[in-house]
Order: structure tokens, then C-alpha cells, then sequence
């Protein structure tokens, strides 16, 4: 039993580096190809983070919930943003902060996640509540890339990878919410980006282009 | 102990010197195999150091005795980063520990060196190409100081022997996210430190973004050869160290002859297969534009700087 419980805590170390890592990677490369690739790494270190709790806690429902995630954040919505990002011709996007000063942006949202999640790892002991700074830190990240960004694909990226950081927080600190509950969260993220991708189509064949700055004034 | 830690150091030292350019000969044959060519077979770097140790060094008018100096210095700071670093045992000298501090202080006296060597014919590529190398190395060390810093810090002590035996006893630590992070950091530095390709193209010497290859173009003769020996071994040495962390298995904790045989060998396995990885990663790259390595290196310093902080929230139970 130890063994086991030493190798889900480094399971879930690694599910959560991985997690980190591809969020500051998502800071650095900012093309949209590369940032949806990128996207779906995330998904999948998420679905597999889920899986392990659900193992652990030798919970069906959990392990459900962690096959929806890969099928949703891991295949699906990357493949409808890369539809998307094909359409519109500009591959790069080019942001409000250079790279390096957002690189360092994150290291500082970082240590602010850490600063700011410890009353709550004070709350149990374990794995998983050890990475919950993780989450904290997608969160953070990903109000920085929405932030920042200055195209349409870029900040949905930026809006997926803070739902990430949501769901890692969730579960990591509930042990996993009930299958519909997370149904419903899942479904609703669908809808948004289904929404907000017929919106960034419509900007596109508007104007050309899905530079946001663009979009200043109002017409009748 | 003393003796043994001095003995296994200076085999260390000799076995990186036969080894670095065959290390370079299959980097080199596997990046030529995969575009298509035949390529100079894994001894060619044997050979051209042959060819170039023979030939007597033409230096520059005006050039000082740096030009001459400067391989030399190179060549003894490689030297002893291998034997400092743990590549074949874990037994370190209590005289001098392959300390942390140690090894990137020892690397830095290299990367000097050769930036004068670059300087010294006051030649515009030549200053160039310093300029350069001294920009990376100045975001590259914080790094990799701070790389390995996250990876001591559980351990308590920041000898790399002790850090790579803690890692052999308790397995589990090294897909860890501390690990992880570190790991990648120390890769990236590791490439930007060595002149590899996102970086640094090593196989051209006509273009105006070269780093390493402008700095040796005013040597020739033997202090050539010093100064490829001396890249060679930093990316021998650094390679083994990633390859120790990475895989400690195999590495002798105890100074008998059947284990440093076995050190031996899993050190030449080692050293081959991440070369070899790194050589056909290298092939689907291309060479990153220069203002853009500023932006790499922030974000390997920014990966290492979490890997501290994630050690630091670890660590508090």
C-alpha cells in the first residue's frame, strides 16, 4: 500500500508539472497552431490527474468523468479551435506584453498562487492537496493569456486553460464532483466555445481579421 | 576514500576525453542519416583533431597571448568539470565536492575564456560572436544554478554526488514535479550553453548569427583543436549530468572495480543515447531567430524558478 501511495503521489507530481509546464508554454508560444497543440498536452494531463483520483479512490464515477475530459478538453475542443484558427490566415498572435516580461509575468503569478493556496493545503494532508498551487497557477495564467491576447483564438485559448486551472482546483480539493454536476460544467464550456466560435467567424468574415483592437466603436 | 574519490575523478577525466568525440561523431552521423547523406563516419572527430593537433597555430598580427592562453584555459575547465561532475561514481573528494557552486563557477571560467579568445583578434566576427555567447551565458547560468538548486534543496546539500545518491536510493523522486520541472530547465540551458541548435547552429560557418563557430574562426592549428576538445567535453560533461539525474542507475556508490566497470559502461549508453536524441531533435528545428533567445532562456528560467517554489511548497508537510 505504500508503494502505491508513493508512486500516486508522483503520478499526480508529474500530471501536474505537466500542467504547469505547458501553461507557461502557452505564455511563450503564442502562434495559434502551436497554443492549441499545446492545449490539448493540457487536457490530457488533466484527464489523466482525474483518472489517478479516481483510482485512488476506486471511484467509477470519477473515472467516467475523467474519459468525458479527454474526450471534451482533450480531442474535441482543440479540434474545433484548430477548424477555427485554419480559416483565418495569421498564424501569429501578437500580444499586449513581449514574451520575456510575460515569462516573468508568470513566474510572479506563480509565486502569488503559492502564497495564496497555502491556507487551503493547510486544510488536509496528501498528493493531492500538495499540487493544489498548481491549479491556482493555471488560473492565474490563464487570466494573464486573456488578458493579453490579442486575437479572438488566442483568448478563448487563454479562457480554456483558466477552466483547466477551475477543474484541477476542483478536483484536486473535492476528491471530484458529482458525474453530472461536472456534466453540466463540461457541456457549458462546449457551449461557450461553440458560441464564441461562430462569434470569432462572423468577426472573421466581417473584417478580415480577428484582432480584437479593431473592434472600438459601435455601428447601427 | 580520499584516494579513491581522486582515482575515479581522473578516470572520469580520461574516459570523457576518448569519449566526447565519438559522442560528437554519432551526434554528427545521426543528423547527417536523417537527411539524407552518408555522412564522415563516428571517428571523423577523432580524425580532424588528429589532423589539426599536428598542424602548428597561425595567429594574427597583433593578437596577444591570450589567443594562445585561452584554449589552454578552456581545455582545464572542461577538464575539470568532468571531473567534478558525477558521471561514472557518486564518490566525490572531500577536498574539493563536485559542489554545485563549484561546477557552474569552473564552467564560467570556460565560457570567459573563450569570449576572450573571440575578442582577442579584434576582428568584427570575432566580437560579435563574444558578445553573443557572453548575453547567453549570462541568462544561461542563473539557470542552471537555479535548476539545481530546486533538486538540492530536498536533499538538503548541494554536492551533485550527494543529490544524484539521493535520487539512486529513493527512485520515485525523479518523475517528480520538482524533477520535471528542473529537468527541462536544465535541458534547455544545457543546449543554449553548449551552442546546440534553437540556439546556435554548430554546423555553419557562414552566417551572421553564428555564436560559437565566429569566435573560433581566428584560431587554427592546435589551439583549434584545444578549443573544440574543450566545447566538446562541456557538452559531454553536461549531457552526462542530465544523464545522471535522469538515470542514476548503474552509477557506482562504492569504489569497487566491477562497479565503476558498470558505471563505465552505462555512461557511454547513456551519453550516446542522449546524444543521439538530441542530434534528431535537433534535425526538425530550426535555428531560433537571435532576439528571440532572450525569450527561451526567460522561459527556462521562469520553469526553474517554479521547480524552486514547487520544492519549497513540497517540502512544507
Amino acid at each position: 500500500m505504500r508503494v502505491a501511495d508513493s508512486l500516486f503521489s508522483q503520478l499526480i507530481g508529474l500530471c501536474a508539472g505537466v500542467l504547469l509546464l505547458t501553461g507557461v508554454l502557452l505564455v511563450w508560444r503564442r502562434t495559434k497552431s502551436g497554443s492549441i497543440r499545446l492545449l490539448a498536452l493540457q487536457g490530457i494531463a488533466l484527464a489523466i490527474l482525474v483518472a489517478m483520483i479516481g483510482i485512488h479512490k476506486a471511484n467509477i464515477e470519477t473515472l467516467a468523468v475523467a474519459l468525458l475530459v479527454l474526450m471534451l478538453k482533450g480531442v474535441f475542443l482543440p479540434m474545433l479551435l484548430t477548424r477555427n484558427a485554419l480559416r483565418s490566415g495569421i498564424d501569429r498572435d501578437v500580444p499586449f506584453i513581449n514574451p520575456t516580461a510575460s515569462l516573468l509575468l508568470v513566474a510572479l503569478l506563480a509565486i502569488l498562487a503559492y502564497v495564496v493556496s497555502r491556507p487551503l493545503a493547510s486544510l488536509g494532508s496528501g498528493p493531492a492537496i500538495q499540487v493544489i498551487p498548481v491549479g491556482m497557477a493555471l488560473v492565474l495564467i490563464g487570466f494573464l493569456l486573456l488578458a493579453t491576447g490579442r486575437h479572438a483564438i488566442a483568448q478563448l485559448v487563454g479562457f480554456l486553460v483558466l477552466d483547466n486551472g477551475i477543474a484541477t482546483v476542483a478536483f484536486l480539493t473535492a476528491g471530484g464532483v458529482p458525474l453530472v454536476v461536472e456534466l453540466g460544467v463540461l457541456i457549458d464550456v462546449l457551449l461557450v466555445v461553440l458560441i464564441l466560435r461562430v462569434l470569432t467567424g462572423r468577426i472573421q468574415t466581417e473584417y478580415g481579421a480577428t484582432d480584437l483592437d479593431d473592434l472600438t466603436e459601435l455601428r447601427g | 576514500m580520499s584516494t579513491d574519490a581522486l582515482m575515479i575523478a581522473l578516470l572520469q577525466i580520461v574516459v570523457m576525453i576518448f569519449l566526447t568525440p565519438l559522442l560528437i561523431g554519432v551526434m554528427r552521423q545521426v543528423r547527417n542519416r536523417f537527411e539524407g547523406r552518408v555522412g564522415a563516419g563516428v571517428l571523423q572527430p577523432w580524425r580532424d583533431l588528429r589532423k589539426l593537433f599536428a598542424k602548428e597555430p597561425l595567429r594574427a598580427p597583433g593578437t596577444s597571448w591570450i589567443q594562445s592562453a585561452g584554449p589552454i584555459l578552456l581545455m582545464v575547465s572542461s577538464l575539470l568539470v568532468c571531473g567534478l561532475v558525477p558521471l561514472i561514481s557518486t564518490i566525490q573528494s572531500k577536498l574539493v565536492p563536485g559542489d554545485l557552486f563549484v561546477v557552474v563557477s569552473v564552467l564560467l571560467l570556460g565560457t570567459v575564456a573563450l569570449a576572450l579568445v573571440g575578442l582577442d583578434a579584434g576582428t568584427a566576427f570575432g566580437g560579435m560572436g563574444s558578445s553573443r555567447h557572453m548575453t547567453i551565458a549570462a541568462l544561461v547560468e542563473p539557470t542552471v544554478l537555479v535548476a539545481i538548486y530546486a533538486l538540492s534543496i530536498p536533499i538538503g546539500s548541494s554536492a551533485l554526488g550527494d543529490i544524484v545518491r539521493a535520487r539512486i536510493a529513493d527512485p520515485s523522486s525523479i518523475i517528480s514535479l520538482v524533477s520535471l520541472l528542473a529537468l527541462v530547465a536544465l535541458g534547455i540551458a544545457t543546449i543554449a550553453e553548449t551552442s546546440r541548435m534553437p540556439v546556435d547552429n554548430p554546423s555553419t560557418h557562414l552566417e551572421l548569427t553564428m555564436v560559437h563557430e565566429a569566435m573560433v574562426l581566428e584560431s587554427s592549428g592546435r589551439d583549434l583543436a584545444w578549443l573544440e576538445l574543450g566545447s566538446w567535453l562541456r557538452l559531454g560533461a553536461l549531457l552526462g549530468l542530465i544523464g545522471s539525474l535522469l538515470f542514476p542507475w548503474g552509477m557506482a556508490t562504492r569504489p569497487t572495480v566491477l562497479g565503476i566497470l558498470l558505471g563505465l559502461i552505462m555512461l557511454a549508453v547513456k551519453l550516446l543515447v542522449l546524444g543521439s536524441l538530441l542530434s534528431a531533435t535537433e534535425v526538425f528545428l530550426a535555428k531560433l531567430r537571435l532576439f528571440r533567445v532572450p525569450e527561451l532562456l526567460a522561459g527556462s528560467f521562469v520553469i526553474a524558478l517554479l521547480a524552486v517554489i514547487a520544492s519549497y511548497v513540497l517540502e512544507v508537510r
